[in-house]
């Protein structure tokens, strides 16, 4: 790999400790990766964040101990700490303190502590053909796809290295020729009464996860327009059952305005039909849970935005849940300052409905381990719940979700899935 | 002997345990115990610790990596990882692991033949040119 001269200072130290480190780690993995140059990057977004165990704490505070700072504009995805609300929840109060110095670590690096898993609504969403390096894979996949911003996926501990020293290795999805769709997936016989429902995105997403792997998955076949809420959680669904980084919906993402374009004008390397039948299987293999047994409704992941806030407000107006179900919306502090300012936050109060700020059910131990089963509109909370928290899982539509957690059991109206 | 591309390269030697479907280690692996807890995962339930695990590649979460470097902190992580692709998150896994540790993970991309070649219950050592041995149990 040729190395600029600039890179060569960093990576021998003449920038510091901390850029050298981080340097080093970018050229290793700039030879696993075969890559010939690096490239310059506009911004980062660090996932680095979640608080693993001692390790990710340990190479935080090792960064952040030599100096280390940021050297491009710098989000921070969710936390491994409600650093504000943990204490209403059993965490572990060791936990929460080492969770805080990472934390910490990250902020005294120069990052804005944005603690959100959606960026892209935040001031910090990129711009087309930006080069940045994310982490996170429901950003990742947002902003490649729905902005036409440019990022690899970028594991944990590498995003941090790319902020460190505004480099990375010149390889993937930074590349245009590398953005080619590569399997076509053509949808037919979906009323489209189904796919207005907000409910439709997180299975299809489910669905072309699996299908796609890794692959660039181009679709086509569909005639609604969705909504960016929509397109955030078809991605977070695609980047849990798949590792898909980029997708293109012809006709709504900026690189797909044709199927021709999504394909860079080649030949796509496979091509599948998919329908109701395989839409049906994505639909229930997102519920784990047999019976009607409730412990508590949880939305936001990717964290709620006001939008989403918005339209939970008036479906909760007046009501009150059960009192044998919790009610909990994970979001980012920011969106839920808006919420307030709102006014979409008081029918939830009202409601018995908490928010969790910062973090989300998947990175902090918040659970009473006397909840067993969740419910949830949300793919990548349903996909990851079984195996990250022991529970069992239903998934449901918003109006699902509220209605279930007023009767106090499982309530879905199955009928746009029926067969 | 099988001849692959050590990314990171290093002497490893265990019991196989091998899947064809790739693996979310945020989700999919504990950390603290090195059971695959990824129920829709065929490995499920199964322990890797101390084995040569071998994935075609990471999936999904890019916590993965951060997991796996908490398993080589605690001793739970597997001797040594088969990819058959160019993963870069076990990949970095390691390489972080020996820039804070000292202590990188073995990891070798196989060709899919090569890869399909390999099989849950073998003996398997991994040199630090890449090369593997595969026999019995010693």
């Amino acid at each position: 790999m040729k190395l600029s001269r600039t890179d060569r200072d960093q990576l021998e130290g003449r920038h510091g400790p901390a850029p050298a480190m981080a340097m080093s780690i970018l050229v290793r993995m700039g030879e696993v990766l075969e890559a010939d140059r690096m490239l310059d990057i506009v911004a980062a977004h660090i996932d680095s964040t979640l608080y693993m165990g001692q390790a990710t704490l340990d190479f935080a505070e090792k960064l952040s101990g030599m100096g280390a700072k940021v050297c491009v504009p710098t989000s921070l995805n969710v936390g491994g700490v409600d650093q504000q609300g943990w204490q209403s929840w059993p965490v572990p109060p060791a936990w929460a303190e080492q969770a805080r110095r990472q934390m910490d670590a990250y902020q005294a690096m120069g990052a804005v502590p944005t603690w959100t898993c959606a960026p892209y609504q935040t001031a910090f969403r990129p711009k087309f053909g930006q080069q940045i390096a994310w982490g996170e894979s429901n950003a990742i996949v947002f902003a490649n796809s729905v902005i036409g911003a440019r990022t690899e996926r970028y594991p944990d501990l590498l995003d941090i290295c790319a902020a460190l020293t505004g480099r990375v290795p010149a390889v993937g999805l930074h590349l245009e020729a590398n953005r080619a769709g590569q399997l076509v997936i053509e949808v037919s016989g979906v009323p489209k009464s189904l796919q207005a429902e907000d409910s439709f995105y997180p299975v299809f997403g489910l669905l072309v996860g699996k299908l796609a792997g890794d692959r660039i998955p181009v679709l086509t076949g569909l005639n609604v327009r969705p909504t960016e809420d929509q397109l955030k959680a078809f991605g977070a669904a695609t980047a849990s059952s798949g590792s898909v980084a980029l997708y293109h919906w012809v006709g709504v993402t900026p690189e797909a305005p044709t199927l021709e374009a999504a394909l860079q004008g080649r030949r796509p390397q496979d091509s599948l039909q998919v329908g109701m039948p395989e839409l049906r299987a994505a639909w229930q293999d997102l519920t784990t849970a047999t019976g009607r047994r409730l412990d508590m409704v949880v939305l936001g992941s990717p964290h709620f935005s006001l939008d989403e806030f918005r339209r939970l407000a008036p479906m909760l107006e007046g009501r009150r849940r059960h009192p044998d179900v919790s009610f909990l919306v994970t979001s980012s502090r920011a969106m839920a300052a808006l919420a307030e300012k709102a006014g979409a936050l008081k029918s939830l109060r009202e409601f018995g409905g908490r928010v969790t700020l910062d973090t989300c059910i998947l990175t902090t131990p918040m659970l009473p381990s006397d909840v067993t089963t969740l419910m949830t509109n949300s793919a990548k909370y349903a996909y990851y719940s079984p195996g990250l928290l022991n529970t069992q899982v239903v998934f449901g539509s918003l109006s699902d979700c509220v209605q279930s957690a007023i009767e106090g059991r499982v309530v879905r109206d199955e009928s746009l899935w029926a067969g | 002997m099988i001849r692959g591309r050590a990314l990171v390269a290093g002497e490893a030697q265990g019991e196989g345990l091998m899947t064809s479907e790739p693996l979310s280690f945020w989700g999919g692996y504990d950390q603290v115990t090195g059971e695959i807890i990824d129920r829709r995962h065929p490995l499920s339930g199964q322990n890797a610790s101390g084995r040569v695990l071998g994935v075609p590649g990471s999936r999904g979460s890019s916590t993965t990596t951060a997991v796996l470097l908490e398993a080589v902190r605690r001793g739970t992580a597997p001797a040594a990882i088969l990819t058959a692709n160019t993963d870069s998150f076990l990949a970095l896994a390691s390489i972080v692991a020996d820039a804070l540790y000292q202590q990188p993970l073995p990891v070798v991309e196989l060709s899919a033949h090569d890869f399909a070649a390999v099989h849950t219950g073998e003996w398997i050592r991994v040199h630090a040119d890449g090369s593997l041995e595969v026999g019995d149990h010693p």
